[in-house]
């Protein structure tokens, strides 16, 4: 049997805790594990395991630059810059010089609130979403600028979050218009278009779409949605096209009446294990039913655990790491850090 | 001579008070229901000089409250089926009950079947607490929200 026991509870956020992020360059060759947490208090936190207890404490306060929620955090693939969204419209980017962080460059141009920011996999591309309807996609340039490349016109309401292809420059934006949007780059000058749209008449989300998570080798997606459903889709094989087009993604399963309140998150391991964080304080992992007969189910449920925070979970991340944790954010200004195991 | 009655036949008005039987198995949730309403009832409207319960917008069956589960549902009727102070009605509600209850209640709020032009499309706002948390960070919003809650003018 498996089980999600919590490690630490990590108290410090005065708000809603909505996103967070574990640095990517951190949990191997003896460094210790890094995550940003942003809230409705304005701020982002910086926490760090200490190695010897194995237990995190904060180690930085971004302030006093946003002015309203800060709903979203990301980190270059390097560790070195963090991108935050804000209610306020911008996206600031902070870089980590010697153990503080430095406001370096503040992203305007959203009519209003940022939902969401993303980097690419080689850290030159930049994308953030908001309610303006709007996805943007910026291009790193040295000396910690960006110029904005592209602004991407198509869904009909609120952006919800923007995410990446883990190999692949191909970004997904999720949407309060229930559908999930692909983007690639069309041409050789930054003609960026939606190459495919999957809403209702394709087997989509009923509701707002809240998040989407990729399998280690980026061929599958798991998004979650207000309608109480965690669907996954699938493409052919990523990355063996040779100078072939954008391959579609179709719908594989819908994993419905798991669920009792919306789902705000989803995060898919390296391991093969899918994590939701949803509206009823519960946290599910999910994986791939391998007993299943044909035409069965393709995933079940391996654990639930209920009241795992008091309140929302607003945010579900497994970390980098040899032997991954499971952290996630909650409406209930908390941060819990928990690891899967046997028993 | 024999007194007479001065007013032989009263008009008695029924009590309005409910008293919920202590046979009924949803007992407390009744009283919950009672009180929350009570709470609830004095708001006032965004473009009117009287309670949401003066103008019917809410009454003794808007709201349903399930204490084993903790989940509130309430239901209100806008004035007019394009009301566009529907949203802010229910951001009231959201403000004024946000201390009511132990965190982990869950309140759902809606408007009355049929009552609204755009009826799902206001469910789906009124309840996407993203865009309930950024409409109470607008300070114009907030200040009119204020002015529905903590009005003495009525």
């Amino acid at each position: 049997m498996m089980e999600l026991k919590e490690i630490q509870r990590l108290e410090g956020h005065t708000d809603k805790v909505w996103s967070l992020a574990w640095n990517p360059t951190t949990g191997h060759a003896g460094i210790p594990l890094v995550f940003a947490s942003c809230s409705g208090d304005k701020t982002v936190r910086i926490w760090e395991q200490n190695l010897s207890s194995g237990l995190w404490a904060c180690t930085a306060v971004l302030d006093e630059t946003h002015t309203r929620t800060v709903r979203s955090c990301a980190w270059s693939p390097s560790g070195k810059l963090l991108a935050t969204a804000s209610f306020d419209a911008t996206t600031a980017i902070w870089e980590n010089v010697g153990g503080d962080f430095e406001c370096v460059s503040t992203l305007e141009g959203h009519e209003n609130e940022v939902k969401c920011v993303s980097w690419n996999a080689a850290g030159t591309l930049l994308a953030t979403c908001s309610r303006d309807k709007s996805v943007w996609i910026w291009e790193v340039l040295p000396g910690n600028e960006f110029e904005c490349v592209s602004v991407l016109q198509g869904h009909s309401q609120d952006v919800k979050m923007v995410k990446w292809h883990p190999t692949e420059d191909i970004l997904f934006s999720c949407s309060y218009d229930n559908s999930v949007k692909v983007w690639a780059d069309e041409g050789d000058s930054d003609d960026w278009q939606c190459v495919q749209t999957l809403g209702e008449p394709n087997n989509g989300h009923t509701s707002t779409v809240w998040a989407l998570s990729f399998n280690v080798s980026g061929d599958k997606m798991v998004t979650c949605s207000d309608d109480l459903t965690l669907k996954v889709w699938e493409t052919e094989s990523v990355g063996t096209q040779s100078g072939g087009g954008f391959a579609p993604w179709t719908h594989l399963c819908t994993l419905s009446g798991y669920h009792d309140r919306t789902i705000f998150s989803v995060h898919w391991s390296r391991e093969g294990i899918f994590a939701s964080g949803a509206a009823d304080n519960a946290i599910r992992l999910f994986v791939d039913d391998n007993e299943s007969q044909v035409g069965g189910p393709l995933y079940k449920l391996l654990l639930k655990k209920e009241k795992a925070h008091d309140m929302d979970i607003n945010s579900v991340q497994w970390s980098p790491g040899e032997k991954p944790v499971l952290a996630s954010a909650s409406d209930d200004g908390t941060i819990k850090v928990w690891e899967l195991t046997s028993y | 001579m024999t007194l007479g009655l001065i007013n032989a036949n009263p008009v008695v008005h029924a009590k309005k008070e409910r008293i919920a039987r202590s046979d009924d198995p949803h007992a407390d949730d009744a009283i919950l229901d009672l009180a929350l309403t009570n709470f609830v009832r004095d708001i006032r409207d965004p473009e009117h000089p009287y309670s949401l319960e003066q103008l019917s917008v809410l009454s003794e069956e808007s709201i349903t409250v399930d204490d084993k589960l903790g989940r509130i549902l309430i239901t209100f009727t806008p004035t007019v089926q394009h009301c566009s102070m529907a949203t802010v009605i229910g951001l009231c509600l959201r403000v004024k009950l946000k201390h009511y209850f132990p965190p982990h209640f869950k309140v759902d709020i809606k408007v009355s079947p049929g009552s609204h032009a755009d009826e799902e499309s206001v469910n789906k706002q009124l309840n996407d607490k993203e865009r309930v948390a950024a409409a109470l960070e607008n300070p114009n919003l907030r200040q009119l929200v204020d002015e529905c809650l903590y009005s003495n003018e009525l």
